[in-house]
């Protein structure tokens, strides 16, 4: 029973499909940015599974760097969302429809 | 045999905590599943021969980005009244479907040979110190980049959530 | 040879398991009689078992029966399994960090090596901090599910806290990597030999106060247990919890004070080298260390024994006036044994050559022996300060965390690189 490459990009693809599912079907912000981490998450499993195949180590590096830029788009986003939330007392996306603040 | 069974308990973990992720009503159940999830990955990546990754994964995403979203997720408090279950809405359930079609696609895509174990991987491979180098070496302009991005982040997140600068 | 390694690892974890939770009650009675020490009276005396006192250590005993035998009460309102499992995950990611710790240097018998280390990770000091950076969801999940408005500030001033003070933790701690080129404990503390002067305390006496007052943070301890402040918010993320669960919290506090102290010690303070006597040294003169060494070790425990013979009063006329004599006596006749026992042998000439597992088993066992002697001196700071220090306003808090510690912990870094760099 070997485990090769194909399992870890099945388990990305999969965890990424949920990710995007996450994405369309939920109306919490806080939610979306969950599944959006997810879906990163997932990215980082497919590039760790390449580079131990080939032996680079060029995937680690990028994750490295997806991980530093979950953290910025984590710190924004949560910003946003509690600016939102303080102006309209709602964190679901499909009631902030007005483009004026 | 060891890290097929190791593999597969994970992997079936990550799945299932996804899953959870996104069905979950409550946004605390989901964001506890998903760190369940990003252990279950950082195994995954402990497993890939990326120790370090794996564990600068649970310090980041479950220890520090993870804390955040229940902090935020706190503060704002969720009455559960207030937590409405959302309607399908048929543009919904067309995102899903295109989604779970890609899925597919790329999965038969990528389902080709050679289907080999992984080859032996050196100590240079495994060891963070080859990561530190490269760092600061072959990828020194991005690291600066991502610095500032850093800071750009930390800076913007004040302003938007300080009501009064 | 898997099944061994397999036996081997299973060994480990449950000695060190153990050891850390024989530990805990040690410390919470130590924590009381530093309380009563402090505070000027005599702390907890009475509890005994067979009018055995053991100086108030069967209190703690007692304690946890009465926890065990509690009833166990969750409010109609919690939210069950997040209230159940919020306990375990404290106690849980409290003792899992000790599995990177180097607990002696690898024991070397009849050609099969033992390295009591759980895992030698080569990121084992990031493991560390991964380890602390998630101990935060025990009080989050724990404040959450309890759904009452004392526990949830509790939670949320255990995330922000800890959260905060995690930087500084981190920041302090790359500067020992950095003189020490590696993340592996076991390399960091073979790397600081046995002078003392070269040990990281002296080495980066500004990393080792800043990873101190984080731990602080870490472990909720007095100047900074905001979390559960009990003036403040009853007592924080536990109010609802009773029995066993709250003994499982109390104790994640306790094993998470073990475990702080026992990588200061590694980090900072040498591991398990023994000061001024490097390993190799007491391995090739093992005749000599043992001849002074027993001889030392049969004379204290005399003494102690004559101690406690001495302070045999008639006071209370039952079992508990004997208990003394009961520890005393023995303790004086095995000492007689061992130096009556030290005499003939070296009268014989047995001490001459000592065969190597011996010296390596007697290293391996001053080794082990010296990191837990500093990491209960490091216990013994935690409860001192516990009882000295008051608690922190919030925002005092939050201002040493960001605008005092992290910027001190920026310049560390950067005037250690700018030496490491600039060194002749």
């Amino acid at each position: 029973m070997i485990i090769t490459v194909h399992h870890y990009l099945v388990l990305s693809i999969l965890l990424f499909t949920i990710g995007a599912i996450g994405v369309v079907t939920r109306r919490n912000a806080l939610i979306i940015f969950m599944s959006i981490e997810l879906m990163l998450n997932a990215v980082n499993i497919a590039f760790l599974a390449f580079a131990r195949w080939n032996l680079l180590i060029e995937g680690k590096m990028i994750v490295l760097f997806v991980l530093a830029v979950a953290a910025a788009e984590a710190a924004v986003g949560l910003g946003i969302v509690i600016s939102i939330y303080r102006n309209r007392q709602t964190v679901y996306v499909d009631e902030m429809r007005l483009l004026k603040g | 045999m060891f890290e097929a069974i190791l593999f597969y308990s994970l992997a079936a973990v990550a799945v299932i905590s996804a899953l959870l992720v996104v069905t979950r009503v409550n946004p605390i159940s989901s964001a506890l599943m998903l760190v369940v999830c990003f252990m279950a990955t950082a195994g995954v990546f402990a497993i890939l021969g990326a120790a370090f990754i794996a564990i600068l994964q649970i310090l980041l995403y479950a220890g520090a980005i993870m804390v955040l979203f229940i902090f935020v997720i706190m503060l704002i408090g969720t009455d559960p009244a207030d937590l409405k279950r959302r309607q399908m809405t048929f543009a919904k359930i067309l995102g899903a479907a295109a989604a779970v079609y890609l899925a597919i696609v790329l999965g038969l895509a990528a389902w080709r040979p050679p289907f080999i174990a992984a080859p032996m991987a050196g100590d240079a491979f495994l060891s963070p110190a080859t990561i530190g180098k490269q760092l600061v070496t072959t990828y020194l302009l991005p690291f600066e980049i991502l610095s500032v991005l850093l800071l750009i982040a930390i800076v913007g997140a004040v302003v938007l959530a300080k009501k009064k600068i | 040879m898997m099944i061994l390694d397999l036996l081997t690892a299973l060994a480990k974890v449950v000695i060190i398991f153990a050891m850390i939770l024989g530990v805990v009650p040690v410390l919470i009675w130590m924590e009381r009689k530093g309380a009563a020490y402090i505070q000027d009276r005599r702390g907890p005396n009475r509890a005994s078992i067979l009018g055995m006192r053991l100086g108030g250590i069967v209190h703690s005993f007692a304690d946890a029966l009465k926890l065990f035998t509690k009833e166990e009460i969750a409010a109609g309102s919690v939210s069950k399994p997040l209230f159940y499992i919020a306990p375990m995950i404290t106690f849980f990611i409290a003792i899992v960090t000790v599995g990177v710790v180097p607990f002696a240097e690898p024991l070397r018998l009849f050609g099969y090596e033992f390295n009591l280390q759980i895992a030698d990770l080569n990121a084992g000091l990031i493991y560390v901090f991964a380890m602390s950076s998630i101990g935060v969801y025990g009080l989050l999940i724990a404040g959450w599910a309890a759904s009452g408005k004392y526990p949830l500030l509790g939670a949320l001033r255990a995330a922000a806290q800890m959260v905060s003070y995690e930087v500084a933790l981190g920041l302090s701690v790359v500067a020992i990597f950095l003189l020490s080129g590696s993340l592996r404990l076991q390399d960091i503390v073979i790397q600081q030999g046995a002078l003392i002067w070269d040990w990281n305390v002296a080495r980066q006496p500004v990393a080792f106060v800043l990873f101190m007052v984080a731990l602080f943070a870490e472990t909720n301890r007095l100047p900074f247990d905001l979390p559960e402040g009990e003036s403040e918010i009853v007592a924080g993320y536990h109010t609802e919890y009773s029995s066993m669960r709250f003994a499982l919290f109390f104790m994640g506090e306790y094993t998470h004070i073990i475990v702080g102290s026992l990588i200061i010690a590694t980090l900072f303070f040498g591991g398990w080298q023994f000061p001024f006597v490097a390993a190799e040294l007491m391995r090739s003169n093992m005749d000599g260390v043992i001849v002074i060494g027993w001889p030392a070790a049969g004379i204290a425990l005399l003494m102690f024994g004559m101690f406690l013979v001495s302070r045999f009063r008639r006071r209370y006329r039952d079992l508990r006036d004997y208990e003394t004599l009961l520890f005393g006596v023995p303790a004086m006749l095995f000492a007689t044994l061992l130096l009556i026992a030290w005499a003939g042998l070296l009268t014989r000439g047995y001490l001459d050559n000592i065969p190597a597992w011996i010296g390596n088993a007697v290293v391996f066992a001053v080794q082990l022996g010296t990191l837990l002697a500093k990491a209960l001196f490091f216990c013994a700071f935690f409860i001192w300060v516990r009882w000295t220090l008051p608690r922190f306003r919030y925002d005092q808090l939050m201002n040493l965390g960001w605008k005092v510690m992290i910027p001190i912990g920026v310049a560390n870094v950067v005037v250690t690189s700018a030496v490491m760099v600039f060194r002749p």
